[in-house]
């Protein structure tokens, strides 16, 4: 069974006609080519798949395409600062806070939507924020400096 | 996953007009983080899902004196951890949705969600219990009221009829403090392995407005009967928070899983129900102006 919707991504609006079934995930990376946003564990557990949904950070393998017609999506291709990398992605580079990478772009997306909330968020903070994102080669230490970087509390 | 129509009503009279017409094979869907993960999985298959996000009528949170807090049965653990009404009249309900999956799972994640997949572990259960919280259910016939714990029947068995929804939580106003502690191996991002409620004021030196809910220690969130009944009117000392954290360790009939082996919940309901009882004397006696 089939739908149409709207939806805008990263500015871009969007006419999509799309199986009832298809994820907001599914869409972005199958439809649209935007392969920053990683399928993982496909069941909300990663975070690599987090987009911002109307501004807040969801996990985009949870949500039903047709339940977003309407809405304004960003991802992390859409993050921009002039021609340069966002803050949190320049404080990713800087501290090391990359190691595969396989998790970045979700853990971006979570950072920006914190740091869109609280300008100065606190360490503790900062490790709720992305309590759902996943890192398997374990590098969180230098995610969270990546994140006060980002922030301008970098010590 | 099986195809399925996908209808998103603009009003509650819609949405309950569709889940009469849809019938048996429709279901309800609000953030779908337990539905759509059951859907993807096999476990369920419906021909018609219907959402529930766009009826306004079950959004917001608002206060009254005399009723207390309504909370829509559509609100976010988001919306309901940043509430300002609900951290003035119930920090004990931002506190418990904080701790509650992640950011991500809150945006999307639902109050009345929580509360109808009927899991004996959902959080929401045990604080809305020892708050006395009623659960205002609507259908064809109209609306009808129930205790929370009335509404939990057994493992994803809930009191709702068919064609009936859950419109909204009532938490009448309270006096008295509540606390919920959640033992989980992680902070976030895990499902309790046994999670205790306790609610009390202390006046004049006595224990009054006892309740006490525990979570995934039986096929339902239950009360635990016998501890309130001791504690209820008394002065709570030492050895009779213990033998009352006692009570609600044999209250329980908890299971073996992956999660925890049913010695093992047992005696953590046991040291939770004296912790939170602990935590709640003390913070009510400073309270009292003692
Ligand atoms: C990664 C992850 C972590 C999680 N962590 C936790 C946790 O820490 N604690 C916890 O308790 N849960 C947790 N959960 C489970 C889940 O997120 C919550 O139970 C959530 O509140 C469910 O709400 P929902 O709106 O997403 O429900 P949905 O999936 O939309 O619906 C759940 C069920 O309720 C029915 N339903 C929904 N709304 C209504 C209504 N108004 N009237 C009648 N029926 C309705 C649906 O038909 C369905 O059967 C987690 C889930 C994930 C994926």
């Amino acid at each position: 069974m089939k739908q149409v919707i709207h939806l805008t991504v990263n500015g871009d609006s969007h006419e999509l006609y799309l199986d009832t079934r298809r994820t907001l995930l599914d869409v972005l990376r199958n439809e649209l080519g935007l392969m920053g946003t990683h399928r993982s564990c496909d069941a909300g557990d990663c975070g690599a798949c987090t987009v911002l949904l109307n501004d807040l950070p969801v996990t985009s393998c949870l949500v039903l395409a047709v339940a977003c017609d309407g809405a304004q999506v960003l991802t992390v291709e859409g993050l921009r600062c002039g021609d340069g990398l966002h803050p949190v992605q320049q404080a990713l580079v800087e501290t090391g806070g990359i190691q595969c990478g396989f998790c970045t772009p979700g853990m971006v997306m979570s950072a920006v939507a914190l740091l869109g909330e609280k300008r100065r968020p606190s360490e503790a903070e900062i490790r709720a924020a992305l309590a759902g994102n996943l890192c398997r080669c374990t590098g969180y230490g230098k995610i969270i400096q990546a994140v006060q970087r980002a922030a301008g509390e970098a010590t | 996953m099986q195809p399925f129509e996908y209808h998103s009503p603009r009003s509650l009279p819609e949405a309950l007009r569709l889940l009469q017409e849809l019938g048996d094979g429709a279901r309800l869907i609000a953030g779908g983080t337990d539905l759509l993960l059951r859907m993807k999985q096999g476990q369920l298959a419906p021909r018609a899902l219907i959402d529930l996000r766009r009826a306004a009528e079950l959004h917001g949170i608002s206060f009254s004196p005399e009723e207390g807090l309504r909370i829509g049965a559509a609100v976010t653990l988001r919306e309901l951890q940043r509430s300002p009404l609900v951290r003035d009249h119930c920090p004990c309900l931002c506190e418990t949705a904080s701790w509650m999956a992640s950011e991500q799972v809150r945006s999307l994640a639902t109050v009345g969600g929580n509360l109808c997949n009927a899991s004996p572990a959902a959080d929401l259960a045990p604080p809305l219990m020892v708050l006395d919280a009623q659960a205002v259910l609507v259908g064809p016939q109209g609306e009808r009221r129930l205790p929370v714990e009335a509404f939990f029947l057994g493992p994803g068995q809930t009191a709702l009829d068919r064609g009936e929804l859950l419109k909204e939580v009532l938490v009448p106003p309270t006096p008295g403090n509540a606390l919920y502690l959640k033992h989980a191996p992680r902070a976030f991002m895990d499902i309790a392995v046994v999670g205790v409620a306790v609610h009390l004021r202390m006046e004049r030196g006595l224990a009054r407005a006892v309740r006490i809910a525990l979570g995934a220690v039986g096929p339902t969130p239950l009360r635990a009967g016998p501890s309130e009944a001791l504690l209820e009117g008394s002065a709570p000392t030492a050895s009779l928070l213990e033998e009352a954290a006692d009570l609600a360790a044999r209250a329980c009939s908890p299971i073996d899983d992956l999660r925890g082996s049913a010695w093992y919940r047992r005696r953590m309901v046991r040291v939770l129900t004296r912790r939170a009882l602990d935590r709640l004397c003390a913070a009510s006696l400073v309270g009292e102006g003692t």
